[in-house]
């Protein structure tokens, strides 16, 4: 039987089509400007790196029907929290980073708890969260911190993981080597990791099955409040490690940082195929949802004339226009039934 | 316990607020035998299935499983299971983004060395089981793939490759057709000869007949008896269900029907339909006439009234209202025409819970209005109170909410709500079900008074005595689909034969 | 008469008792720093005008009072919350003082279109925003959260395009008036009380009150009813999306400037803490409009404390935050249920009209 290509498959290919189109159609017009080369895209992994990791956890919570707005202000603290550790506490990155790690568990345990067990609106219960965080984040410090006398943390962040091909000379007659930065691998690996999860592990299924439909997965035995609670968990969780990615690339806390994160998170998920409505997406879906929200960033910033809110407003868009295809194909599935 | 019996349930009681469910009910299930339970709708068949299976929790009596020692009692599905009882619902219970392999194993998959899920595996197995049962499946699709009844099928060798010792399967064949039931008996009876012990709830009569070994028939919560299929002939099953000794039938009034043949029809349809509900019908419906429609539970008569009203957006054909064409889209152009619909789920669409009672009385007049000409607070209160004392509606004050009133009550305002709005034709589909001896008796008189008036009346019940006391013709339906009409020899005998079907009729 | 007395009073409760509350902590805070205990409720006149703490109060809480209206409307038909409310203020303020003072200007001392125009066409600019949220929610059946969620991250973008990224100023008196003061009342504390009122005759005189309880409640048996469920609720989204057109011209007025980056920047978490703390459920439904008003004022009034006190702006959400959470775990259903199981033996009567 030959495999049939569903509404879902469309709009993840749709998604992988619109990245190609608009990569190419930025090398076409700014080619001159070194958009052609690869550091440029390798640099959109590496500017994204922390987005990728909290894309993955988002599309997890939503593949349960749920979502979580708490990231951007949960990264945000993150990333105060190491900077302060590390220039005011002076405290080791050794330390530091579990830490971060078992804050970002518990503040999903709680977030989790509350929509599991309390049967709360998640978007009430992270938005509180949101607030949370980022008050907290006001509340570890209140000014802008950056992170500089931490050798050891300096120097994780500074890695170089150089590529033997795709170097091309600059202006300057200084041969460029691409490389990419370490986060980026662990914000890779993350993944990997989620998407052999949602695959191959009966948590991954169950997110699915939960999504799909609520009472079923309770008629079939599945514990739907504990999938719930640990979605949340692994999202938070996530978060975190997406946290560190992100202060490794900015190397600064501020209260401002990773502002309307949350936005782009969910617009890649979207984009990349989940259905707000739970039990269908991937994290292949949303790993090309955060390249084309990297992309259009990227392409807003070697323009140069343009501001920076077009490229919000243009992922913004995106997401409207995805939003209204996902409601289309929903409209004529009922139809057909 | 005798040797070959698999469960038994003994004097199951259980109550909902205000109504007794189930009042000490007996059942008894056999090794390898299909054993069908029967029973109008309301007579307590699904609960005490969900007692059964632990959805719903009883408060006297015993449960005894084969196998296991002492009174058993689940506390969920999965726990049931555990015990060897499967159950298939009507609603198909999968997940319809998940593959079919996976909705076959999910909770119980293979795993690998690392305990991962073993894909190959679970997808060889799978496939095993669809070839089995000579289902053209493939395992690696999604569910929503496939239509309603394969989901169903699927749904069916999801419980049996539990090797359950019971499998209880609740109307199951409500989405099938003739091709896929008779695969669905096939089923059936392979189980059947591998000893396992069938629990067939259905409303399909003929189904009953092909499949089934032994009946058992409950009525208002309350077991009627258990037969063997043999002894009991189809007419006598109909009885038994809705309550009427036949020897009685023939003791009820046939009176005189007035003929409305030479009166103005006021409703003309011809080859309505919806989709997946009600198949084309033509109605036609005279001023002050009362049409019942009558028929099984899921033959289609809520479905035929909501087409007309535009609650269900008709797909076909043409309706004249008044002998002008109508376009109705939603109820509020329905409600231009006159019409009203009192819904037989009274709960999900039926009355606005959080709101007083004065606000249900008068929502549809007000909706009719428009919004910019609110009814003055001292109108609201003459219409309400004019309302509560017409239909007797029995409530602390015209400002309590609904939701406190009793069953029987809220039926009454929402009557209200409609009579308020003056209909010249109005639906009440099963109005008195529910509802107390007395409140049914004032809602039957309700109706010949309305009808007195001019109004036309579409009547449906599951009550065929009640349908006969107040209508002059009677549609039958069977399958999603008008069958027949009866205007002539309205008795219940003739009624209950003409909805079985089958027999002299088939 | 009495009923309808008692039932009053127990709507009310939740949020007449936070304001109670909030005011408890503001006297004894002044007790033990050593000030007048009752500094917080005393009003003098200065300059011509009122100044105190409770005038305060009430000014500030004026956006969020006007955004409350709209978001209750919001929450009781859809059972969703409206979270593009703080953006769409800024886009209306920023749409508004662009036009006053022309493209591309960043300060102007006059006015570049007559005043009326600018500030219709900012509030104009609302509903257009409301009506988007409400066509999706509506009309495609998005959630209301994740549709209002595009206008959230939008709106203050397209706002700042307006602008040129730039703080439009517009320094002209007549403009200053909508967050000045109107003799010796500050003006948006008449503009939110006109809001409610008209809002409140609107209830009265219409039905609308009416069909969106009846939507929130049960939408299914509304359609039966009559009702055109899918137009109310896009009604009250395109209300919403007006209160937030109006406040965005008030906080821009206070400012006499377009800040996009920070005109109503978590004014949303304000508006719906203020329709939960009014004692309206968040699943929909019943709602009660003073309700959320004095919902309002209470928010502003624990913002105005917590500022009293210290408490830095930035550190402020931490305990809005907390307060959400226990206020919407109070209202969760499971919660709900066991308290209901305790309570119903005193179940007395409940319901009457919107007030």
């Amino acid at each position: 039987m030959k495999k049939k290509i569903n509404s879902n498959t469309l709009l993840l290919l749709i998604t992988i089509a619109l990245f190609c189109a608009m990569y190419i159609i930025g090398c076409i017009i700014y080619a001159d400007k070194g958009f052609t080369h690869l550091q440029t895209f390798l640099n959109i992994l590496i500017n994204n790196s922390g987005l990728l990791c909290v894309a993955c956890g988002m599309t997890c919570v939503m593949l349960t029907a749920g979502i979580d707005i708490s990231v951007g202000s949960l990264i945000a603290m993150d990333c105060m929290f190491l900077a302060v550790g590390m220039e005011n506490w002076h405290m080791s990155p050794v330390v530091l980073i579990p830490l971060v790690l078992i804050i970002g568990i518990v503040f999903g345990a709680v977030q989790g708890f509350f929509i599991s067990y309390l049967e709360i609106q998640p978007f009430i219960v992270t938005m509180a969260g949101m607030f949370f965080a980022r008050g907290m984040t006001a509340m570890i410090y209140s000014k802008q911190i950056s992170v500089s006398s931490n050798e050891l943390f300096k120097k994780l962040a500074n890695i170089k993981i150089e590529f033997p091909f795709g170097s091309y000379v600059n202006r300057k007659g200084v041969e460029q080597i691409p490389y990419i930065r370490i986060h980026v691998i662990i914000a890779l690996v993350v993944l990997v990791v989620v998407f052999l999860m949602l695959r191959y592990t009966k948590f991954g299924r169950s997110l699915y099955a939960v999504g799909g439909n609520e009472q079923s997965a309770i008629m079939m035995g599945l514990d739907v409040k504990k999938t719930k609670l640990k979605a949340y968990i692994l999202s938070s969780f996530l978060c975190s490690i997406g946290g560190i990615c992100y202060c490794m690339n900015t190397m600064s806390g501020s209260v401002q940082q990773a502002l309307g994160l949350e936005m782009d998170a969910i617009a890649s998920s979207v984009i990349g195929g989940t259905l707000l409505t739970g039990g269908v997406g991937n994290v292949i879906g949303s790993f090309f949802g955060v390249l084309i929200n990297g992309t259009i960033s990227t392409l807003v910033k070697t323009n140069g004339k343009l501001l920076s809110s077009w490229s919000s407003i243009a992922v913004a868009a995106l997401l409207c226009f995805f939003i209204v295809l996902q409601s289309v194909f929903a409209k004529i599935k009922d139809s057909k039934k | 316990m005798e040797n070959n019996v698999v469960l038994t349930m003994r004097g199951i009681t259980m109550t909902f607020p205000g109504v007794k469910a189930l009042d000490h009910v007996d059942f008894t299930l056999r090794k390898g035998e299909i054993h069908a339970l029967m029973g109008e709708n309301g007579a307590g068949k699904s609960t005490l299935i969900k007692c059964l299976t632990g959805i719903n929790a009883f408060e006297a009596g015993e449960i005894h499983v084969d196998g296991i020692e002492g009174p058993v009692v689940n506390h969920s599905t999965m726990d049931a299971q555990k015990k060897g009882i499967a159950t298939v619902y009507q609603e198909v219970n999968l997940c319809p983004n998940l593959s079919v392999a996976e909705n076959l194993f999910i909770g119980r998959e293979p795993r690998t060395r690392f305990g991962t899920i073993d894909w190959k595996t679970m997808i060889r197995k799978s496939q095993k089981i669809m070839d089995d049962l000579d289902m053209n499946i493939d395992v690696t699709q999604n569910l929503e793939e496939y239509s309603l009844a394969l989901q169903q099928m699927i749904a069916i060798a999801r419980a049996v490759d539990m090797e359950s010792k019971v499998l209880i399967l609740d109307e199951p064949t409500s989405s099938l057709d003739d091709n896929e039931v008779e695969k669905l008996f096939r089923l059936m009876n392979r189980l059947k000869s591998q000893g396992v012990g069938i629990v067939f709830v259905t409303h399909f009569l003929e189904q009953v007949y092909a499949v089934c070994d032994r009946i058992t028939v409950l009525r208002n919560g309350q077991l009627v008896g258990e037969y063997l299929v043999e002894e009991l002939p189809r007419v006598k099953l109909v009885a038994a269900m809705m309550g009427k000794d036949f020897d009685d039938l023939a003791a009820i009034k046939s009176g005189e029907t007035p003929d409305f043949s030479h009166a103005e029809v006021l409703i003309d349809a011809k080859g309505l339909s919806h989709r997946g509900t009600i198949k084309p019908f033509d109605l036609e419906i005279h001023k002050g006439e009362v049409v019942g429609l009558t028929g099984l539970l899921g033959s289609g008569r809520s479905e035929l009234a909501r087409v007309i009203y535009g609650a269900d957006k008709n797909q076909t054909g043409t309706l004249k209202v008044g002998g002008k064409e109508a376009k109705i889209n939603a109820p509020i152009d329905a409600m231009n025409l006159g019409m009203g619909l009192l819904p037989d789920d009274r709960k999900a669409e039926g009355i606005i819970g959080d709101l007083s009672v004065r606000e249900n009385i008068i929502l549809a007049l007000q909706a009719r209005r428009g919004m910019f000409k609110l009814l003055p607070m001292s109108k609201q209160i003459e219409i309400a109170d004019q309302y509560i004392d017409a239909v007797q509606i029995k409530t602390a004050s015209r400002e309590s909410l609904i939701k406190q009133l009793s069953g029987g009550n809220q039926q009454k305002v929402i009557l209200a709500r409609w009579l308020a709005t003056n209909p010249d034709f109005l639906i009440l589909d099963e109005p008195t079900r529910g509802i107390d001896v007395g409140t049914k008796t004032e809602i039957q008189k309700l109706v010949l008074k309305l009808a007195g008036e001019g109004k036309s009346i579409m009547f449906i019940s599951s009550e065929i005595d009640e349908m006969l006391r107040t209508c002059s013709k009677l549609g039958v339906m069977r399958d999603g689909a008008k069958v027949g009409e009866i205007t002539e020899d309205l008795t219940q005998e003739h009624v209950m034969k003409a909805i079985a079907g089958g027999g002299s009729n088939e | 008469m009495s009923n309808i007395k008692k039932l009053t009073s127990k709507r009310l409760f939740l949020p007449v008792f936070c304001m109670l509350l909030v005011m408890m902590v503001n006297i004894l805070f002044d007790l033990f720093s050593g000030n007048f205990p009752f500094s917080f409720f005393t009003i003098s006149v200065r300059n011509g005008v009122l100044f105190g703490r409770l005038i305060d109060v009430l000014n500030r809480g004026s956006e969020i009072a006007i955004l409350a209206i709209g978001m209750t409307l919001v929450v009781s038909s859809s059972a969703g919350t409206d979270i593009s409310v703080g953006s769409v203020m800024s886009l209306s303020a920023a749409f508004c003082c662009m036009l006053l003072a022309g493209y591309g200007v960043s300060s102007a001392n006059e006015l570049a279109v007559p005043l009326i125009v600018g500030v219709l066409a900012g509030i104009l600019m609302g509903c257009f925003c409301g009506a988007i949220n409400g066509a999706l929610v509506a009309y495609l059946n998005v959630q209301p959260m994740v549709a209002t969620l595009i206008l959230y991250s939008a709106a203050r973008a397209v706002g700042l395009l307006l602008c040129n990224n730039l703080i439009v100023y517009v320094r002209d008196d007549s403009f200053k008036f909508f967050g000045g003061f109107c003799g010796f009342i500050p003006t948006p504390i008449v503009i939110a009380a006109i809001c409610i009122v008209v809002v409140s005759l609107v209830l009265k005189k219409t039905a609308l009150g009416l069909y969106v309880q009846s939507v929130g409640i049960n939408k299914k048996a509304s359609r039966i009813a009559g009702l055109n469920s899918a137009r109310i609720i896009f009604l009250c989204y395109v209300v919403s999306g007006l209160c937030a057109g109006i406040a965005g011209i008030v906080a821009a007025s206070r400012i006499s400037s377009a800040d996009s980056n920070n005109i109503g920047l978590s004014y949303e978490l304000d508006a719906i803490l203020s329709v939960a703390l009014g004692g309206n459920s968040l699943g929909g439904g019943k709602f009660s409009l003073a309700g959320s008003v004095i919902g309002a004022y209470t928010i502003q009034a624990i913002t105005t404390t917590l500022f009293a006190i210290g408490v830095s702006t930035d550190q402020a959400p931490v305990y809005k935050a907390i307060i959400v959470i226990i206020i919407v775990a109070i209202q969760a259903t499971p919660l709900k249920d066991y308290f209901r199981q305790r309570s119903a033996k005193k179940a007395t009567l409940k319901g009457g009209a919107v007030r």
